[in-house]
């Protein structure tokens, strides 16, 4: 089914006209100061947009839709009730810069956020500004540079980054004016400490790690790589994007981390909304704790109140415009009640429990994983490379094929250095029946791998689109609608 | 157990699948020593029946009153298909699109989004949005030091009428990297930034000029001299804009004779609460030639394998997923679901309907002004025109005016004070299209008495 | 796989051409172009650029992959292949002809000797695939 551009069904002279004032007031702007020509919005009804929208939701898959066992993604369910409680009227009404006394309920539940998070982290303070995982790397990066740059060490501008590491934690160390010296991985998945030992140095700003990487897997000396970058000068990052696999089990600050990111939007379960908003709250211990970024909360006599620069005079300063993402923060706090310390734990048992069935049975149903002998945490790799060379279908076709049999595909071809690899998370709230649906279609795909691989070539065949031209999307740029830009499809016309 | 479905039976066929016999022996590589045993500062599980009430608590303690803020973020009308349709699961609990024949509709939506931002600001191109205002300026600050291949300046010129909180956003973000903000001063009397204020800059190899419009102040800036005089010096034009304001004004694709290159600024007032600043959504556009080093993700339309029109992430190889180390920023999130509401919103409102709103903003500010001519103690700090923002000079301290309003359940504005101590008997104050004629008269009488009665 | 036997190359799959006139022409290998797949964008060096060797001076972009290229030799830029900018697909179609990348006149032309062969290049191709 085909959903035109809303452009395309704007018609002269429609509007609907229940939504703003009825008429333009004359204003006493100079004419060099007005714009000449309307905007390009379209002029529909309400019932046009509405449906249109609607229709196109329709289109997506969706955690509420579809299983979504993406990769470092932790795409568990997100509750309802996070949604509609953030979406309070006193929450979603109060704006940003209103005075502390009509603020005691938000900050309220910021700051019991902050306490939570510490908690959980075994870190010794949090800041709830940065509004992405990415950005709170960069808080992360900005601190240890300022911390080392306070003691008067200028030349700490090295950040060691393992080479499974996620695209952000390289970029981040670039923003924030330091190379990178990428890290080697060992054959059990762990990072090459030989390499460590001789990359460490005077120059050693620090070292960003996920843990569990993004391999799947635990890294089994993290005390010793503790100790070998805290005994060169240089400080832990902990990239929190696997933080779901070991709630309640281990805490980054109890691994040696000394400063560490969170992704609520993974871990504490707020939407991806199609790509955002993250939040990306940070935790740090005791010495970097001047320099978190702002604002904070911070209880007096029970009254709230923001902590700003007058307070904080060595921050990395302000992050975002007014506090971060708050309304994010506020869906993370609810899901924490929800969940209390029980549930809390729970979640990192049943995401392994999940992770290490789902692992087994795709064995047993004939795939290779990429780490046989070790633990899978909350998410395995599963490689097709065997497959690939013995019938020509590959880690995309069998994600493109999994979209036929109603699974969102799992995150392929990363990390890099697995050729053919499947990034496979279920997540915690997925039930058993689930998993097996899924290791069923896996094995129905890879029949058909066998049988005729060049069908998997041509998948999807079920959803709104067949396989899109990149290249096409790449070297043709079309990224805003012009009624003379439309693309001629050749064999539109009988469809 | 809360959100978690496995069923006794369940739990024992999958251990015993694994091979394991107990749940805790699946945690067997993390070192003994390090292992925590639980959480003992958390409190308890609620049912989603207590945590209700908890939060219909605390949020009834947050009354908005009968507000004037403004400084950033602004309180307008949405309509309520808006919230109805975005948080439908379907966009709400998607991923980032990156299969895109399983996320057609939030690409088509991203596609539709950049189209009607790129229109607004006009220019070409823009992409599928960043966090907030403040860190797509800096976003813009970074590109226009790529992008300016005449300068090999890493100087930006920022004038001091940009918002406080944005310049500190840009200095934070930017100054690793060596880039310096110059400040521009503001004009005491206009509030406006002058060509005389850039003369008297003694360097002249700037990267970029930022030009807010309208400014911090509310005050209309005159873009077309500021761009002119940046273009002759090939300094890139930057325009920081309000996007109400742009269905009125000339947009920064149109300053000067040659147009602005980027433009960015704070998308909430486009069917965005004001939900304590975030999240709300930064836009960015360009001119087509700079379309490389814009950062962030774009979609683009393109065919199937069978020619039928479809949407894709495109231009992907100048992420951080890809390019790592040398990527163009290192973010990965647009602000997927605050866009889908405002092309909702702006799809709502159509070209009359955003205009209607901004012109009802505006008159609504004419209006207050006019009430509160002749009153004892307060007027205009600027002489330039404002757009829905107006700085007030008062002859009280404005902590005690505010003070005074609030317990009268009106919410004045912000001081300026802190910001600029020049400033410190200044009030911020805005009216959108929301402000009744009773609400401003209200609130202009409750001001005139609490100025009055301070003396 | 074609690989030129007048030409030299380097391990990062970069091929080198010596002109009559001692200025030497530079593009990425067939394996190169097909290793990285349509390409939708290059990113060449500006004129005048003066080059050591190992420096990444140009950028080769398909839809997934965006890949450095490295100056061979030392040398000042004096030429691009401007026309790559609205034709990458020249560097799929025609990699050791039209989709040439850049000209630099070499700082020292005996640097050309330590370049691989085409036998060696070879060699090297045969072994990263037994790896």
């Amino acid at each position: 089914m085909d959903e035109a551009l809303i452009f395309e069904r704007s018609r002269p002279g429609r509007a609907a006209t229940s939504q703003f004032p009825e008429s333009a007031q004359s204003n006493d702007i100079p004419a060099e100061l007005l714009r000449t020509s309307p905007p390009l919005l379209p002029q529909t009804s309400e019932l046009d947009t509405v449906r249109h929208f609607t229709r196109l939701s329709q289109k997506n898959f969706s955690i509420d839709t579809h299983f979504y066992p993406l990769g470092s993604c932790t795409m568990k369910y997100n509750p309802r009730a996070c949604n509609s409680l953030a979406m309070l009227p006193g929450f979603v009404g109060r704006h940003p810069l209103a005075p502390a006394t009509r603020s005691q309920g938000f900050l309220a539940c910021m700051y019991e956020l902050q306490e939570m998070l510490q908690e959980v982290t075994g870190m010794a303070a949090v800041s709830l500004t940065p509004m992405a995982g990415a950005q709170g790397e960069l808080a992360g990066v900005a601190m240890i540079r300022a911390y080392h740059v306070n003691r008067g060490d200028l030349v700490r501008t090295e950040v060691l980054v393992p080479d499974a590491a996620h695209g952000t934690n390289p970029a981040t160390a670039t923003m924030c004016g330091c190379t990178v010296k990428e890290l080697p991985t060992d054959a059990q998945g762990d990072v090459d400490l030989a390499a460590l030992r001789n990359a460490v140095g005077p120059q050693t700003a620090g070292i960003m790690l996920t843990n569990p990487s993004t391999l799947g897997v635990f890294e089994r000396r993290i005390d010793e790589i503790a100790a070998i970058v805290h005994e060169a000068g240089g400080l832990l990052y902990y990239d929190g994007a696997n933080l779901n696999a070991i709630l309640g089990k281990v805490r980054p600050g109890d691994m040696g981390f000394d400063v560490i990111h969170m992704n609520l939007h993974k871990t504490f379960s707020t939407p991806h909304g199609g790509g955002g908003p993250g939040s990306g709250a940070v935790g740090v211990a005791p010495r970097l704790e001047p320099f978190l970024p702002l604002p904070v909360v911070a209880r007096d006599d029970g009254h709230y109140r923001w902590v700003d620069a007058d307070e904080r005079p060595l921050s990395i300063g302000r992050l975002s415009a007014f506090m971060g993402n708050a309304g994010v923060l506020l869906r993370a706090y609810v899901y924490m009640r929800l969940l209390g310390a029980a549930g809390m734990e729970r979640v990192a048992e049943y995401a392994t429990l999940n992770a290490n069935y789902l692992m087994v049975e795709l064995r047993k149903a004939g795939f290779d994983l990429a780490f046989p002998d070790r633990r899978a945490s909350h998410e395995f790799i599963v490689t097709l490379k065997r497959q690939a060379k013995a019938t020509g279908a590959n880690a995309m076709d069998f994600a493109k094929a999994l979209l036929d049999e109603g699974y969102h595909a799992p995150t392929t071809y990363f990390p890099l250095l697995v050729p053919e690899c499947l990034l496979i998370e279920p997540t915690e709230t997925e039930s058993k029946e689930t998993i097996d649906g899924f290791v069923q279609a896996m094995q129905r795909i890879l029949a058909q791998a066998h049988e005729d691989a060049s069908h998997l070539k041509g998948a999807p065949y079920s959803t709104p689109v067949r396989r899109l031209d990149d290249v096409r999307a790449a070297r043709q740029l079309d990224v805003c609608y012009a009624p003379a830009n439309t693309p001629e499809a050749p064999e539109a016309a009988e469809l | 157990m809360p959100y978690i479905p496995h069923t006794e039976d369940d739990q024992q066929q999958m251990l015993k699948a694994i091979g394991v016999d107990s749940i805790e022996a699946l945690f067997d590589e993390i070192p003994a020593a390090l292992r925590c045993d639980g959480f003992s500062n958390i409190p308890a599980a609620l049912t989603e029946m207590q945590v209700s009430r908890l939060m219909n608590e605390r949020a009834a303690q947050d009354q908005a009153g009968l507000s004037f803020l403004g400084a950033g973020a602004y309180e307008h009308h949405i309509p309520a298909a808006v919230w109805e349709i975005t948080t439908r699961g379907e966009f709400y609990s998607a991923y980032t699109p990156y299969q895109a024949e399983a996320s057609q509709g939030t690409l088509q939506v991203i596609y539709e989004y950049q189209t009607m931002i790129s229109s607004l600001l006009g220019l070409d191109v823009s992409n599928a949005s960043l966090y907030d205002g403040a860190t797509a300026l800096a976003e813009a600050v970074l590109m226009a030091v790529r992008a300016n291949r005449r300068s090999r300046s890493r100087r930006i010129l920022m004038p001091r009428a940009v918002h406080p909180y944005y310049r500190d956003v840009v200095h934070a973000i930017t100054h690793t990297q060596g880039i310096h903000l110059t400040e521009v001063p503001f004009d005491p009397a206009t509030g406006r930034t002058e060509l005389t204020a850039l003369e008297a800059i003694e360097d002249d190899d700037f990267a970029a000029l930022v030009i807010p419009q309208p400014n911090f102040f509310g005050v209309l800036e005159d873009a077309d001299g500021l761009t002119d005089w940046a273009r002759k010096r090939d300094i890139l034009v930057i325009g920081a804009v309000n996007p109400t304001a742009m269905a009125l004004l000339k947009p920064p694709g149109e300053w000067g004779a040659e147009g602005g290159h980027i433009a960015c600024g704070e998308g909430q007032p486009l069917g965005v609460p004001l939900s304590s600043g975030g999240p709300y959504f930064g836009f960015l556009a360009c001119q087509q030639a700079l379309v490389r080093q814009m950062p962030g993700r774009i979609a683009g339309r393109t065919l199937d394998l069978e020619g039928k029109q479809g949407f894709t992430l495109t231009l992907q190889a100048r992420e951080q997923h890809i390019r790592r180390s040398k990527a163009t920023s290192n973010i990965c999130t647009n602000q997927g679901l605050m866009v889908t509401a405002a092309t909702i919103y702006m799809s709502l409102l159509g070209p009359t309907g955003l205009t209607n709103v901004a012109s009802q903003c505006h008159g609504n500010l004419r209006r207050l002004l006019d009430r509160l001519e002749g009153a004892a103690g307060i007027a205009p700090a600027f002489r330039g025109l404002p757009f829905h923002e107006a700085v007030l000079k008062l002859d009280r301290p404005v902590s005690e005016v505010l003070a005074e309003l609030d317990a009268q359940g009106i919410v004045a504005g912000v001081g300026l004070g802190e910001w600029y101590p020049e400033l410190d008997r200044c009030l911020l104050v805005c009216t959108t299209e929301t402000k009744t004629d009773d609400d401003l008269a209200r609130f202009a009488d409750a001001l005139g008495a609490a100025v009055k009665g301070g003396h | 796989m074609s690989i030129p036997a007048e030409l030299r190359y380097t391990s990062d799959h970069e091929w080198v051409r010596e002109d009559d006139d001692g200025n030497v022409v530079i593009g990425i290998t067939d394996h190169a172009q097909t290793a990285l797949g349509d390409l939708v964008f290059v990113e060449l060096p500006e004129i005048d650029t003066e080059l050591a060797p190992g420096d990444a001076c140009a950028v080769v972009e398909s839809v997934k992959a965006a890949s450095d290229v490295y100056a061979p030799l030392a040398g000042k830029v004096v030429e691009i292949n401007s026309a790559l900018e609205d034709s990458p697909e020249r560097v799929n179609d025609d990699p050791y002809g039209d989709g040439w990348l850049y000209r630099l006149r070499p700082e020292d032309p005996k640097q050309l000797e330590d370049l691989l062969t085409a036998d060696d290049y070879e060699r090297l191709l045969v072994d990263s695939e037994e790896e």
